[in-house]
């Protein structure tokens, strides 16, 4: 595939900020260039700069970004072209598809409006023209139903479908470029596979390179013929995909091609009493209904689930976005109404109170997955941590009460110093230890832990993982582990649960869903992981 | 659609009965009576006064009786310009006080709009900060000071405009009053369009049309403008509905008669049909003009969905 002939080069490209707390330099000077044909990746993690690199390629950097350096296409310096001359190259010549595929289509035009809007203005086509066009399009990308689809707007369809109608613009005009960021991030994993299986093909069918730019190595992997890495707006390591990932030479490659969580969670004890128990729990969610507009419908978000959680266990409950796991997990928490019974050591939990539920809160704790959102940004970390307590265990004083925050911080591995500080001056990780520590500091039986290093870099998910691993052997806990990144669930949970739909489609022991699944989703669900990340490496 | 329109209509009725017996209650338990004023009255005169609009019957009757009026579409006299009907007082002046107010409102619209994209389009240029200084100045400088401003200027001094006056309703008479009713509201959807438009063009989507290099125009006005007009259409009904029934400051300085005047003027002289009259058309107006906005949030956004 390689005709070794560049067509993008890009000299000495920095992109600057100007922010409130002055300049940051995003990209500091960095040289790469794509063969017509080929698939270059840009590897980094989250801030090493590798979408800015595009964007600014692309002139589509935030208004107080600034580029300097060269972007040559084709013997044309991108950064230097006037509006319309740069417009006859976005979208024809160079095209882009994003991490977002649920916002990244105008939701108030129907899929075919904005299909045939780059065609109709890059190829001067008339309507009618376009539209063909635009149907073979979706067609070409698989999308089923193509006429009827055309007419749809982004809001009736999936992410998936969202992101290949996002292909099928980007391939409109013959590109001869085309760049994926982070193209299949948001997307579950079959989804994942589909797509990056769409984008191979397409890429033998018409020829054009494509530039990754992503945080997954196993796309690197599968995918690359060529990898920059890139850290703190450098490039640290470049080369041949297969030579990069044999023979890493710098240590942060290395550190990366390490950072798949590892290690396996031996089962509890066999004798091992059972903390949180859920027989046919069932959650229904009313849609619609009203006045003069008849009967609501009810959605079964949770079917008929039974579950029991032993002391020292740890439950992964795996499924695609809308299998009903998070709802799961609420609903065994006593957060979210839900019938069928519900047992708490020897106590049923299903029909109590909110009052009476306030003093088992405690020890029944839930760690969500989003870092940034979940925690108060007016509240120093300090009070974050020991809100709980005020409620728990009334009769501390403020002395004391810091006194368990300094002792919870450093049990996740934080400066106790920094509790005065507040949310926003913590990176991601940091937050998701400080959820952690405002869990543990109530001292808690059962944690629900929700999708908790989802929204992490690789490297970090690492950290969390042994954290909580770390935690879980100090205090003999017991986790609810809902996550749909099989890697991470391999190495959290020794039991694991299948979600599809509300209901389960498998349970049993890790090692044996994982290595010899039954039923066919489960096979998908691992077949499309592991797909993704063919050649694992050995670390 | 034509479902979703009926219903809200019929769940009007219950809305506009629970607004006419707060009002009606309300405006009773305030002190004082619509014959209390006026000085010379003796004891006999305003006794017979009193019973002749039934103002002696327990307060329940004369709700039923109110109630039965307001059904048949009688608002009752008015007490203190008993010449007229509430119904004859609406009748003259709600079209005019409209006609100002839907001027001001399309005025305010499109040059507030037209102002607020501009502002967006240039963030923290000097264009953005012009506007802004100018809504700024726009929305804190009150009515009652532009509106004698406009009058000495246009009127005393340079002697464009006619100090005040409806004339028949030519158009001369109504520049005044509808630029100081406008003003404001320029101010405010200037700032809101520049808020929204802002938010409209950071959005991924509007960096798909950039990255697929579709034109300037494309992006503003077809793929930024459309989701940036949801905020405006939310102000705009209850604005409206503010607007066309009338402004006492505008109404009073100006000496146009329509329909503001008769709220404050009304609750003063406890003139209890006019303030129920008052009442029952801003309900109106009020209702109307939200379900308006309802029905064009839909128009906008295919998302929104009332079946």
């Amino acid at each position: 595939m390689n005709t070794s002939q560049p067509i993008l080069a890009v000299k000495d490209l920095r992109v600057r900020f100007r922010t409130l707390d002055g300049q940051v330099d995003a990209v500091k000077g960095i040289n790469l260039h794509v063969n017509a044909g080929e698939t270059v990746a840009i590897v980094g993690e989250s801030g090493s700069g590798k979408s800015q690199t595009m964007m600014a390629a692309m002139s589509l950097l935030a208004s107080n970004g600034e580029a300097t350096g060269a972007v040559d296409y084709r013997g044309r310096n991108l950064l230097g072209l006037d509006k319309s001359a740069l417009n006859d190259v976005r979208g024809r010549k160079i095209t882009m598809i994003f991490q977002e595929p649920m916002t990244s289509l105008d939701p108030l035009y129907t899929i075919g409006n904005q299909l045939m809007e780059p065609i109709r203005r890059h190829r001067k086509l008339g309507k009618t023209e376009a539209r063909k066009e635009a149907l073979r399009l979706l067609e070409l990308v698989k999308i089923p139903d193509p006429e009827r689809r055309l007419k749809s707007y982004p809001y009736e369809m999936s992410g998936g479908q969202r992101q290949r109608v996002m292909i099928a613009m980007a391939l409109a005009n013959d590109p001869d470029i085309l760049i994926a960021d982070e193209p299949t991030t948001a997307l579950d994993v079959t989804v994942q596979a589909q797509i990056l299986t769409l984008l191979a093909e397409l890429q033998r069918k018409f020829g054009m390179a494509i530039v990754f730019i992503t945080h997954d190595l196993g796309i690197v992997r599968r995918f690359a013929d060529r990898v920059y890495v890139m850290r703190y707006g450098e490039i640290v390591e470049e080369g041949v995909t297969d030579a990069l990932f044999s023979a890493p030479a710098h240590p942060y490659t290395k550190m990366l091609l390490a950072a798949e969580p590892t290690g396996r969670k031996a089962a509890p004890p066999t004798g091992a009493p059972v903390l949180l128990e859920g027989r046919n729990v069932e959650v229904s969610f009313k849609i619609g209904g009203g006045f003069l507009a008849g009967p609501p419908l009810f959605l079964k978000a949770v079917d008929r689930i039974s579950l029991a959680l032993k002391r020292g266990q740890t439950i992964g409950i795996v499924g695609e976005s809308g299998s009903g796991k998070s709802t799961l997990g609420r609903a065994l928490l006593r957060l979210l109404p839900s019938e069928g019974s519900i047992r708490f050591g020897a106590r049923e939990i299903s029909g109590v109170s909110r009052e009476a539920m306030r003093p088992l809160r405690r020890e029944l704790q839930l760690v969500f997955q989003d870092p940034f959102g979940s925690l108060s940004p007016r509240m120093t970390i300090g009070q974050v941590i020991t809100e709980g307590l005020l409620v728990h265990e009334p009769s501390l004083s403020s002395k004391q009460r810091d006194a368990r925050a300094v002792e919870a911080l450093l049990e996740v591995g934080l400066d106790p110093n920094m509790r005065n500080r507040y949310a926003h001056e913590f990176s991601g990780g940091q937050r998701q230890r400080i959820a952690i520590a405002r869990a543990m500091i109530l001292k808690p039986k059962v944690v629900v832990l929700d999708e908790p290093t989802s929204a992490l870099d690789r490297s970090v998910q690492k950290q969390i993982v042994d954290l909580l691993r770390k935690l879980q052997a100090d205090h003999d806990l017991s986790y609810l582990f809902i996550s749909h990144d099989l890697a991470v669930v391999r190495a959290m949970a020794d039991y694991i649960i299948v979600m599809k739909q509300g209901q389960i489609v498998e349970e049993g022991l890790t090692d044996d869903i994982f290595d010899n699944p039954r039923e066919t989703y489960t096979q998908t669900l691992m077949a499309a992981a592991i797909d993704v990340k063919k050649f694992r490496i050995a670390s | 659609m034509l479902l979703y329109v009926f219903r809200r209509l019929l769940t009007a009725i219950p809305t506009l009965f629970v607004i006419v017996t707060l009002a009606f209650f309300l405006i009773r338990v305030a002190p004082g009576g619509p014959f209390n004023q006026e000085r010379g009255l003796s004891p006999e005169v305003k006794a017979n006064l009193e019973a002749q609009f039934g103002l002696g019957d327990p307060l329940w009757l004369q709700y039923w009786h109110y109630l039965q009026n307001l059904l048949h579409g009688n608002f009752g006299p008015s007490y203190n310009l008993p010449d007229f009907t509430v119904g004859e007082l609406f009748a003259k002046g709600l079209p005019i006080s409209i006609q100002l107010g839907a001027s001001a409102l399309t005025l305010a619209l499109l040059i507030g709009s037209t102002l607020g994209i501009i502002a967006a389009l240039n963030q923290n240029k000097a264009a953005d900060y012009a506007v802004i200084a100018t809504a700024t100045a726009g929305s804190t400088i009150p009515t009652f000071v532009i509106a004698p401003i406009i009058q000495l200027l246009f009127g005393l001094t340079w002697k464009l405009l006619p100090i005040g006056g409806w004339g028949d309703g030519a158009l001369i008479n109504k520049i005044g009053p509808v630029l100081t009713l406008a003003l404001p509201q320029i101010a405010i959807v200037a700032r809101l369009m520049r808020g929204s438009m802002i938010e409209s063009l950071r959005s991924h989507h509007i960096r798909t049309a950039r990255a697929l290099g579709l034109s300037d125009w494309s992006i503003v006005v077809k793929h930024a403008l459309r989701g940036a007009l949801l905020p405006i259409v939310s102000y705009a009904g209850p604005a409206a509905a503010a607007l066309l029934t009338g402004s006492i400051i505008v109404e009073t300085i100006f000496a146009i008669p329509g329909v503001g005047r008769y709220f404050v003027d009304a609750a003063l002289n406890r003139d209890y049909t006019l303030v129920m009259g008052t009442v029952v058309v801003i309900a109106i107006f009020t209702i109307l003009f939200n379900l308006i906005v309802d029905i064009l949030y839909a128009v906008v956004d295919p998302r929104v969905r009332y079946d």
